[in-house]
């Protein structure tokens, strides 16, 4: 009887998945920068019946993982979610990678961001974060997007991005007010602080039309 | 020999009931075939009914209350999840109902051979019924755009290959096209009488048709201006800019005839012309001859078939019961933009003088005077009675003592303030995270039935529902006409709705813009059911719903602009002065808060702008292509 029990759970108890898939969205080796959880890549495993895909998102800091089975992936994005396009994969002749995930598996992926962030220098002087960047545009021609506005956000917390509660105080500039994409300029006063604190985060943003979400550089810790 | 006699009898019973092959093929006594049911119009009948029952509704009065807060025009004074969320799923507002669909289908082949039943009746039937499939066909396009158009039963034949069955989604304006055609293809089949409310009539297939008709146009039109990306190449996403012209010369048509009185004698509700905010909240409850409502979800007491809007949203302090009150509280977002009479304007409450001080009101009611009459007839402001003639709502949030500059409240609704010895906050509250008070500062009053009983949970209310009125018929061609560049007819009718809400200058053509009528739609229809739809065609919902946080600079600036910010839900709060012996004793002034619970942004991204099909509709029919954005 109590065999029973005992063989009747087994069967159905899987194995947790053992393998990781992990790395970075990179850009000539360069990891680009997104807000948190807000973009995120498909794998598919074909081969099954029914498809349904995982669901992989990016952290701010470009990174992801995923903890998998071992298996052959296909890796898509989805179309108009990210300030990117895929590079044109050769092995697959379209912009799906096909990824062997084997142990812990690292891959970077390589993309084409419409523009990158250089330079950016964000320093405080006064209770005034100003901040200096210039953009260097990678994607030309048709496929190319232009900025909507560029923006420096402050945050309490080092999760800093363009959504309401991931930001204390924002400023903008529009697109069309920018003369020199190579010394773009943003400046702004470090709120008040409910809950005091030495030190605050800060990052730059830059919107493209078209694209809800945003290319950024890396936060920067600012010590008050 | 008695055993024998017991084992003898028992065979016999036995053998002489299996003998009768009657015994197992007898008729059953409770359900009805489906041959039977096509014999008897009456029959027939509640088989329409049932199909009319399951009718789609979003934000309507029966259905789930906290719905009519996803938009921001109320905060949801039970489910603050909804306000501490930022994004909306892409799953929302989806629809699959091909269940659905199928018993559409199956009763149009069915009847189509039910001979017994006189012409006429049949004609009719089958009219009604494609009525209802067409506007569950416009129900989807709202939600998810172009979706496979069935019209007839598919079924399997058991051979393995189910491949025949799928069908892929026919274009965005496929869908519509379809709709408007249905509705002139039945339209001399159904009756021409303004006195059938909640069955299809020819005012119902016209105001039908001219709703949808709109929709169509602004996609195509706005569509292209604002989010061309949410488009497929397949076009079953995405309405071409070209075709906006001719959607909205359909639409106009079709309201035209409504106003001609072509479809029977609909009319604006004005049974009470000397008190227009009572004519206004009469108008969705009386149905005594209601010459304004064209469709409606009717209900009747001790039927089963009751609805709860009275019960859910009734004050706290004058509750029936006491246990089920004030689950939805208008936002001050929604408030406010209802335009002062006198000129014409917008202008935000005035809480504070130009120094920064507070500004006394004698009576509580006092800052809301001079606005628009819906707003009385929309919203139970502070300082107004609940039913006709009865109490006062307790809307109050606490004792501001000038001298000092304090605030004194409380945590509980009603508590004596222990140093005062007096009532330091209203029965109503407005307190923070206190379950049906009026955190916002407002309680909902359309639609609410002021009879006795409406808020008991054993009674409720028979108050209908009305899904398609004559006010927005008006509506509709007013911006089909302004959309085709005539905006001298857009006014003319614009004002007609203007004029019943009390305004005595009307608009002039110059006047009519797209601000104006994104506007006047917004707080002729709030609470209808409207507001999503409409900010979807229009192409604002990513623009208002940024993801921003909100401050109240930005609250009550550019009222009245079509893409002003509503991302968070704010609230106007009530205090009492107490200043014994003062002459201000006793009097009111008001701070613009934003309830506590509010703590979200919401971010409506261009992905929501059509429902996702979820991988599992998609497993079943790979032809189903993704909607864009997701």
């Amino acid at each position: 009887m109590l065999s029973f029990v005992f063989t009747s759970c087994e069967y159905d108890n899987y194995d947790e998945p053992s393998a990781m898939l992990q790395g970075n969205i990179v850009y000539q080796g360069e990891a680009i920068n997104l807000a948190d959880n807000q973009v995120s890549f498909e794998l598919w495993e074909p081969g099954w019946q029914l498809k349904t895909a995982i669901n992989v998102p990016v952290a701010q800091d470009g990174s992801y993982s995923a903890s998998l089975f071992n298996a052959n992936y296909k890796l898509v994005f989805r179309q108009n979610q990210a300030p990117f396009r895929m590079m044109l994969n050769s092995a697959t002749n379209s912009d799906t990678i096909m990824v062997n995930v084997s142990g812990t598996t690292t891959l970077d992926v390589e993309v084409e961001p419409y523009y990158m962030v250089r330079n950016p220098t964000i320093t405080l002087s006064n209770d005034i974060v100003n901040a200096s960047a210039s953009l260097e545009q990678i994607i030309t021609g048709e496929a190319a997007r232009n900025v909507e506005r560029v923006s420096l956000y402050i945050n309490k917390t080092q999760f800093v991005d363009e959504r309401g509660n991931y930001n204390l105080a924002r400023t903008d500039i529009a697109g069309g007010d920018i003369t020199d994409m190579s010394n773009i300029t943003l400046s702004l006063n470090v709120p008040d602080l409910v809950r005091t604190q030495s030190y605050i985060y800060a990052r730059i943003g830059v919107k493209l039309e078209g694209i809800e979400q945003m290319l950024y550089s890396p936060v920067q810790k600012l010590d008050l | 020999m008695k055993r024998y006699f017991y084992i003898i009898a028992t065979l016999l019973i036995t053998c002489w009931g299996c003998d009768d092959d009657e015994f197992l093929a007898r008729e059953p006594k409770n359900i009805l075939s489906e041959e039977q049911v096509f014999t008897d119009e009456g029959l027939v009948l509640s088989i329409v009914a049932d199909l009319y029952a399951r009718y789609p509704d979003y934000q309507a009065i029966g259905g789930d209350v906290n719905q009519y807060a996803d938009l921001n025009e109320a905060f949801a004074s039970r489910d603050y999840g909804r306000h501490q969320n930022s994004e909306f799923g892409y799953g929302d507002w989806g629809w699959w109902d091909y269940g659905y669909i199928r018993e559409l289908n199956l009763f149009l082949e069915k009847i189509e051979t039910a001979d017994q039943i006189s012409v006429e009746a049949r004609e009719k039937f089958k009219a009604e019924v494609r009525w209802l499939r067409a506007a569950v066909y416009f129900d989807a396009v709202k939600r998810v755009g172009g979706v496979p158009l069935i019209l007839e039963q598919l079924n399997y034949d058991f051979s393995g290959d189910p491949t025949y069955l799928q069908t892929p989604r026919a274009k965005e304006h496929e869908i519509y096209d379809f709709v408007i055609q249905e509705m002139d293809a039945i339209r001399p089949n159904l009756p021409n009488d303004a006195g059938i409310k909640d069955r299809a009539t020819q005012g119902l297939a016209l105001a039908l048709k001219a709703r949808a008709a709109l929709y169509a146009g602004s996609i195509a039109k706005y569509g292209a201006i604002r989010t061309p990306s949410v488009t497929l190449p397949g076009g079953e996403v995405g309405i071409p800019a070209d075709m906006a012209n001719a959607y909205y010369t359909t639409a106009l048509e079709a309201a035209q005839e409504i106003i001609a009185g072509n479809a029977g004698g609909y009319a604006l509700y004005m049974k009470n012309p000397n008190d227009l905010s009572a004519n206004f909240s009469n108008l969705f409850r009386d149905k005594n001859s209601n010459a304004e409502a064209i469709f409606v979800n009717d209900f009747k007491l001790k039927s089963g078939k009751v609805e709860n809007w009275t019960l859910e949203n009734q004050p706290r302090s004058l509750s029936e019961e006491g246990t089920t009150y004030g689950r939805l509280n208008p936002s001050l977002n929604l408030v406010q933009s209802f335009e002062l009479i006198e000129g014409n304007t917008f202008a935000p409450f005035q809480t504070r003088d130009a120094s920064g001080k507070y500004v006394e009101y004698k009576n509580q009611s006092d800052i809301f005077a001079g606005r628009d009459a819906r707003l009385y007839a929309t919203v139970i402001l502070p300082g107004s009675v609940y039913r006709p003639g009865g109490d006062t709502v307790d809307i109050w949030a606490g004792l501001y003592r000038p001298n000092t500059g304090a605030i004194v409240s409380a945590p509980e609704p009603g508590q004596i303030n222990n140093e005062l010895q007096v009532q330091a906050v209203g029965l109503d509250g407005p307190i923070n995270g206190f379950d049906g008070t009026a955190q916002t500062g407002f309680y909902v009053r359309k639609y609410i039935d002021p009879n006795i009983g409406a808020g008991q949970i054993g009674t409720q209310s028979d108050v209908w529902y009305i899904r398609y009125r004559y006010g927005e018929v008006l509506l509709n061609a007013a911006e089909a006409a302004f959309e085709l560049g005539n905006p001298e007819l857009a006014a003319e009718y614009i004002n007609q709705i203007r004029r019943r809400a009390g305004f005595t200058t009307d608009l002039t053509s110059d006047q009519i813009t797209f601000d104006r009528i994104v506007h006047e739609r917004r707080v002729e229809l709030a609470f209808e059911g409207h507001e999503l739809w409409d900010l979807k065609r229009w192409r604002l919902a990513h623009i208002k719903f940024n993801g921003q946080s909100m401050d109240v600079n930005m609250l009550t600036q550019n009222l009245g602009n079509a893409e002003k910010t509503r991302t968070q839900v704010f609230g106007l709060w009530p205090y009492k002065i107490y200043n014994p012996g003062a002459a201000n004793h006793g009097q009111w002034v008001f701070d613009i808060v934003k309830p506590n619970r509010v703590t979200g942004t919401d971010w409506f991204r261009l992905g929501n702008y059509y429902s996702e099909i979820n991988n599992d509709i998609r497993n079943r029919n790979p032809l189903i292509v993704r909607n864009p954005n997701q």
